[in-house]
């Protein structure tokens, strides 16, 4: 991380709201400070270069086969891109697997364009000097997802089953703190430093808005974040080893919270600290 | 040349607002690489926005603003379907011009 711009995205924080500070009472809380700050800048959120990026990689002959990635089936048909990510995870016939929009986006660009797994997958998050093509193509297609509604079924005996697979993951306490994601995600009004901690496990408002604003620009980053990026992150956090892309652990994480979320509008790519 | 902008601009009551993100790194020249290196200073020194050939903003960027910098500003006039052009240069000499359509 880079403390530098951190403290830039501080200034303009605290410039932002100082107005806002003077005429209010010293209730105002750190996070609502965030919130503001979050608000003033959400018209003008820089993951918009991201999606234009991916929109631009989507339709773009790439690969050894040399197509575009416009007969992608993200799970409503070949290439309809509209609405796909309020639906994933989902199960597909084809690879016979329960795939998030990262997986899913690696088996076309594997199948179709003939990259190798191993190529994607070895670099698969933006970095300040590199940016992430499965990462940009991701923020396009959540993009398309935009006041839809999430509505992630649980019906294919599968796709349960990943989701139940997730919630062990996300109460399953192990590494060197015994630490769980429930650990800090499972209690409301708690949080670290700054950060609220959401309650993903038993408040639906909660798990609502912490799925649905990834992925993410990162203002002390200056990156776009996708959600396995997201998930990786907090492994991380949990001191737990590095999970593997677009693995199956990581998928059933996302269809345990992609499920929480439902009923809840799809608002990303978001804007986050 | 550098990255495109995104402007938007809304003509309302005979104001008219605009809104500018931009894409740049922003470098302030202070920060470290992980082996000690210094970073080179890379960042916009001036922004400009032209209406109907008239400068209708003129500012001085520096280090203290942030990496992809978002601008708003609003002037008096400005009508719709007219278009406002917005532009930067940094202290490397790059530049860059885009416009945008004033709206409803
Ligand atoms: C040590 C505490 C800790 C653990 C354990 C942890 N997280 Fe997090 N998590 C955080 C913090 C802190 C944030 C907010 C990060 C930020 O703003 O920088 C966060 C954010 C998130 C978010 C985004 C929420 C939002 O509103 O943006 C998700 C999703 C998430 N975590 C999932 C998980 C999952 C899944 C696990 C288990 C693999 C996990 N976390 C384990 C601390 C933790």
């Amino acid at each position: 991380m880079n403390t530098n711009q951190i403290h830039k995205a501080m200034m303009v924080l605290a410039l932002s709201t100082s107005f806002a500070a003077v005429a209010a009472d010293s209730a105002v809380t750190d996070s609502d400070r965030i919130e503001q700050y979050r608000e003033m800048i959400s018209d003008g959120n820089p993951a918009e270069f991201d999606e234009m990026r991916g929109e631009e990689l989507w339709k773009k002959a790439a690969g050894p086969n040399k197509v575009s990635l416009e007969q992608c089936d993200l799970g409503k048909g070949a290439g309809v891109v509209k609405g796909a990510y309020s639906e994933l995870p989902k199960y597909f016939k084809d690879t016979k697997k329960v795939q998030d929009l990262e997986s899913r986006l690696l088996t076309c660009m594997t199948t179709l364009q003939g990259f190798t797994e191993d190529e994607i997958t070895a670099k698969p998050f933006a970095s300040s000097k590199k940016p992430s093509d499965i990462s940009s193509l991701a923020t396009y297609v959540v993009g398309q997802s935009k006041g839809i509604k999430m509505a992630v079924s649980t019906k294919h005996p599968k796709v349960k089953e990943s989701y139940e697979i997730g919630k062990r993951i996300f109460n399953y306490r192990a590494g060197p703190y015994d630490f769980a994601c429930s650990t800090c995600h499972a209690t409301s009004g708690v949080r670290i430093r700054m950060q609220d901690l959401p309650n993903m496990r038993s408040s639906k408002k909660d798990a609502q808005i912490a799925y649905t604003g990834w992925p993410a620009y990162r203002v002390s980053q200056g990156l776009t974040r996708s959600f396995q990026w997201r998930l990786n992150d907090c492994f991380r956090q949990q001191r737990f080893p590095e999970p593997k892309f677009a693995s199956e652990a990581t998928i059933a994480l996302t269809t345990f919270l992609a499920v929480n979320a439902n009923g809840a509008e799809y608002v990303g790519p978001g804007l986050k600290r | 040349m550098g990255n495109p902008m995104k402007i938007r601009a809304t003509a309302k009551d005979g104001v008219t607002e605009v809104k500018i993100l931009m894409q740049h790194e922003m470098e302030t020249g202070l920060r470290k690489e992980a082996d000690g290196t210094l970073v080179p200073a890379w960042f916009i020194t001036e922004v400009k926005a032209q209406y109907q050939g008239r400068t209708v903003l003129d500012g001085q960027f520096g280090q203290s603003i942030s990496k992809n910098p978002y601008l708003l500003f609003r002037f008096k006039g400005g009508a719709v379907g007219e278009k406002i052009a917005v532009s930067w240069v940094d202290n490397k000499g790059d530049s860059r011009t885009d416009e945008a359509t004033i709206a409803a």
